[in-house]
């Protein structure tokens, strides 16, 4: 009975199918046109899935460029103070000797002091001078040092000079401390506000381009730091990375290209190549702490030490740039030079590697661009030290530019964070030139066979 | 006599050799390069690398084990008590190493000490002098013996090419030896580390403050090194970094391979790259000077409380360090899938989202879960972003708005600064590195067999 029932459920359901298949589709049918209007508007809703999420990176990118441009723009100029300074010689050579020496050993800072004293004739109590003697820089005094040292004839007259101004009062001249706020939440009290009021009146401040920025090394002070020192750690830092990873990768890659046999040992070197390019930065920190500086004992903090590091990080990189540039060479150019009777060796020094070269370079260049760009593994051997000097060769301490970053962002003063800012705009500069020229080489050599 | 002088003298040396070996080889042929068996450059290639290379190598060696041997030879005339107690040892020869270089007229230290400094200093002259007389004359006597070597009808071609040979197997070798480098220096710190914490303890353990007392009598003398919550961290800010960066890398990938027009491709691509080739160091700044205040004043608003080293400032940022990543290997991908499948598609009226959603995508997933295996590993790696943005205290929480810490952080912290390299704190830093490795290595190598595989499916 039940089966009787099952099967004419059944036939009923089969003559339902064979029915609706033999109806022919209406293609202008509203369930059709209906169902055609939401695919497209599904089409039309992927699509902008896809352009909404272009634009989100592209929006991350331009957030970031702008933040780090509108805070250090400022950090290119520097607010510099007119003072009447008196070059007493009692202070600066009481035996009029004229010796560089003595001259150079005088206590410019008094005269300053002096200066702002006369200035503001009514400052009185010992803390109201101390904070009178922030608006000018500790560093000012060596800038009159080598006025003077310049020009002794100064020794005994006055004049009229712009001095370059403490960080806080920088600050305040650029905008970044709002006079306005209450007085306990704020750097500089109500006094010191005043005295700036003042000098401004008188036409005594200034904003003067910042060379110093660009020429000296790095300071606790704010308004002395530059990026000189760290970019020249940068220079020598990249320079033994090249001297080493160039050579060793280009002739690694000629060997896994042309020359290795396909055996174990080239397998596992292609392997190494692979996971070494994907193994994280600090990682390689680890290795150059635990193999340059406990086992070898090189210099803690020096670039010789650093661009070991970085040479064994950019490796992986030209290698794997290298031997693509290698393998686009046509075969027939290798078969011409060995037909002509040149060794393979010939073939590839005369022939492959000229040009290759190209390729070559442009993997070069990137993989320094990310060297450069690099802090990670310098952190770990020691070149995050407060490095005044600028350092005079690769075995002298010194730190990089990005390290340099790293440091200053770390800093608690205000001013920092325009430096930071600064120094990253430097950075971005040097990488955008090196990648810049990498485009230019790859975009003028590019042949197609 | 400084170390880049006594390079350019080898290389003057070695340029000499190259042009006496040349020479030699001319007079020798009497005039028709015929007589000689090989070109005359070969002959002067062979003396040069005669010349060069032995003294090169031993101004490697030299320098692998100078600083070692000096060591030795200064500790093996400290006193007992010094050489015995290895804080003491290091401040000792920190001191003497500052009287060696001319300095540390402020140490109040032992006359022996004084003494060692001195003899330091001596020696380190006299390395430095036998480092240039050895050098030197290898080089020269290299010169000498391959130059008497020469003949006309020396193979000095096949030679110089197996030296070359020789010297690219070295080079390629060198990928090896960094690979079994850090291993080795990993796993020998980390055995140390081990032999003074229980592995189960580090590896198991939910409890992360490395702070040990220096002296003995101090409170909290026992640091904890339980390394799970420094993993919970590390996961959430990959987590959130996934989340920011699979979706906008995938679907720019998708627009600019599917849709985009010629000219908005060739703009936006390489901006796209460009976030790729910023430093990490200038998106730590990023995310703890602007993400992460912007987040807290909008979390204060909304009634969140928002951490200042919250998770979720790292993890976007890094998320968009790595967009550039995803959106480049999915394209590869994706590019990678037969034409025929689409054209398939087409035929059966699909639409182009469709497609991509219903075949592109589907026959392209294994690629792309080993692009997103790669990005992971690559956050997972990633330091100056969390160490600029993330916290130091190790807490075990999920919630995105409060800070954690990583692995990479915590190395950092441990490594920046004075080392002693027989503190459970510092060795731990090394373990935390080896299992670093040891994940990203296998992400890494599961990615790429993932990729491979794809790879071949389609060849």
């Amino acid at each position: 009975m039940t089966d009787m029932a099952s099967l004419m459920e059944d036939r009923a359901a089969a003559k339902v199918i064979s029915d609706n298949l033999r109806k022919p589709v209406d293609w202008d049918s509203p369930k059709i046109a209906r169902n055609i209007k939401k695919r497209y508007a599904a089409e039309r809703r992927f699509k902008s899935y896809g352009l909404v999420a272009i634009c989100l990176a592209l929006l991350a990118l331009c957030t970031l460029a702008l933040s780090i441009g509108s805070k250090g723009y400022s950090a290119f100029y520097q607010t510099y103070v007119q003072l009447e300074v008196t070059f007493d010689p009692a202070v600066i050579d009481p035996e009029r000797t004229g010796d560089p020496d003595v001259i150079g050993r005088a206590n410019f800072d008094a005269l300053i002091k002096q200066a702002l004293r006369d200035r503001f004739p009514d400052v009185t109590s010992r803390s109201d001078k101390r904070d009178l003697y922030g608006i000018v820089s500790g560093g000012a005094s060596y800038d009159l040092r080598e006025r003077v040292l310049e020009n002794p004839s100064l020794i005994g007259q006055t004049r009229t000079i712009w001095l370059i101004s403490g960080d806080d009062f920088d600050m305040l001249n650029k905008g970044y401390i709002d006079p306005t706020v209450d007085e306990g939440d704020r750097r500089l009290n109500d006094k010191e506000v005043a005295w700036y009021n003042e000098l401004v009146a008188a036409g005594a401040v200034e904003k003067q381009f910042h060379t110093r920025f660009f020429t000296s090394g790095d300071s606790r002070e704010p308004e002395l730091a530059g990026i000189w020192g760290a970019a020249v750690g940068s220079f020598y830092t990249l320079l033994v990375t090249l001297a080493l990873s160039f050579p060793i990768g280009v002739l690694a890659a000629v060997y896994l290209e042309e020359f290795a046999p396909k055996n174990r040992f080239t397998q596992i070197v292609e392997v190494n190549i692979n996971n070494l390019a994907a193994v994280p930065s600090i990682v390689f920190g680890l290795l150059g702490l635990e193999v340059y500086l406990n086992v070898m004992h090189l210099p803690r903090s020096a670039p010789v030490v650093g661009g070991l590091t970085l040479a064994l990080m950019t490796l992986p990189t030209i290698i794997i740039a290298s031997r693509a540039a290698i393998k686009a060479v046509p075969p027939s150019i290798r078969q011409a030079a060995l037909g002509l009777g040149a060794s393979p060796v010939q073939t590839v020094t005369h022939h492959v590697l000229p040009l290759a070269m190209p390729g070559i370079l442009t993997g070069t260049i990137i993989g320094m661009a990310q060297a450069l760009g690099e802090t990670a593994p310098l952190l770990m051997i020691g070149m995050v030290a407060f490095i005044v000097d600028i350092p005079g060769g690769a075995l002298d301490p010194a730190t990089v530019l990005p390290v340099q970053i790293y440091l200053w962002a770390d800093s608690p003063e205000r001013a920092f964070v325009e430096k930071t800012s600064a120094a990253i705009m430097v950075l971005l500069a040097f990488l955008v030139l090196m990648n810049g020229l990498a485009v230019y080489l790859r975009k003028k050599f590019e042949r197609k066979w | 006599m400084s170390l880049s002088f006594l390079l350019l003298a080898v290389a003057a040396l070695c340029a000499l050799s190259f042009y006496f070996g040349r020479q030699r080889a001319v007079a020798l042929s009497g005039g028709r390069h015929s007589n000689l068996h090989s070109l005359p450059v070969h002959y002067g290639a062979y003396t040069a690398a005669w010349c060069g290379l032995p003294a090169l190598f031993l101004l490697l060696i030299w320098y692998m084990f100078q600083g070692s041997v000096i060591e030795a030879l200064i500790v093996s005339d400290l006193p007992q008590e010094v050489v015995g107690d290895s804080g003491r040892l290091s401040l000792a020869l920190n001191s003497i190493s500052q009287i060696a270089a001319g300095g540390g007229e402020h140490l109040t230290v032992s006359p022996e000490i004084v003494d060692a400094g001195r003899r330091l200093a001596n020696l380190q002259t006299i390395a430095n002098a036998a480092l240039v007389v050895v050098m030197l004359s290898v080089a020269l006597a290299g010169l000498v013996l391959s130059y008497r070597r020469i003949e006309a009808d020396m193979r000095a071609r096949n030679n110089v090419e197996r030296i070359s040979r020789a010297i690219m197997i070295v080079c390629s070798a060198i990928a090896i030896l960094s690979t079994v480098g850090i291993v080795f220096s990993l796993m020998f710190e980390t055995l140390h580390f081990f032999s003074k914490i229980n592995p189960l303890d580090f590896l198991f353990g939910l409890e992360w403050s490395p702070q040990t007392a220096i002296r003995a009598d101090q409170v909290a003398s026992e640091g904890a090194f339980g390394m799970i919550p420094l993993f919970v961290g590390t996961l959430l800010i990959t987590l959130i970094a996934m989340c920011v960066a699979v979706p906008v890398g995938l679907f720019s990938a998708i627009y600019m391979g599917e849709y985009a027009a010629p000219k908005f491709r060739a703009v936006a691509k390489p901006a796209l790259e460009i976030l790729a080739g910023v430093p990490t160091v200038v998106y730590g700044f990023f995310a703890a000077l602007t993400v992460a205040p912007f987040l807290r004043d909008n979390g204060a608003m909304l009634g969140l409380d928002v951490s200042s080293e919250s998770a979720l400032a790292a993890g976007l940022v890094m998320g968009i360090m790595i967009i550039p990543f995803v959106s480049s290997l999915s394209d590869d991908v994706m590019s990678q899938v037969p034409k025929s499948l689409r054209d398939g598609s087409y035929a059966l009226g699909a639409t182009k989202s469709e497609t991509i959603r219903q075949v592109i995508f589907p026959a392209a997933l294994p690629g792309i879960v080993g692009a997103v295996l790669l990005a992971v590993s690559r956050a997972i790696g990633e330091t100056m972003i969390v160490v600029m943005a993330a916290g130091l205290a190790a807490n075990m929480t999920v919630n995105p708005l409060q800070a954690v810490t990583t692995v990479t952080v915590q190395i950092v912290t441990l490594l920046v600064g004075d080392q002693e390299f027989d503190s459970a704190k510092t060795l731990s830093a090394f373990a935390l590195g080896l299992v670093l490795f040891l994940v990203t290595l296998g992400l890494n190598v599961f990615a790429l067999k993932v990729v491979q595989k794809y790879r071949e499916k389609y060849d």
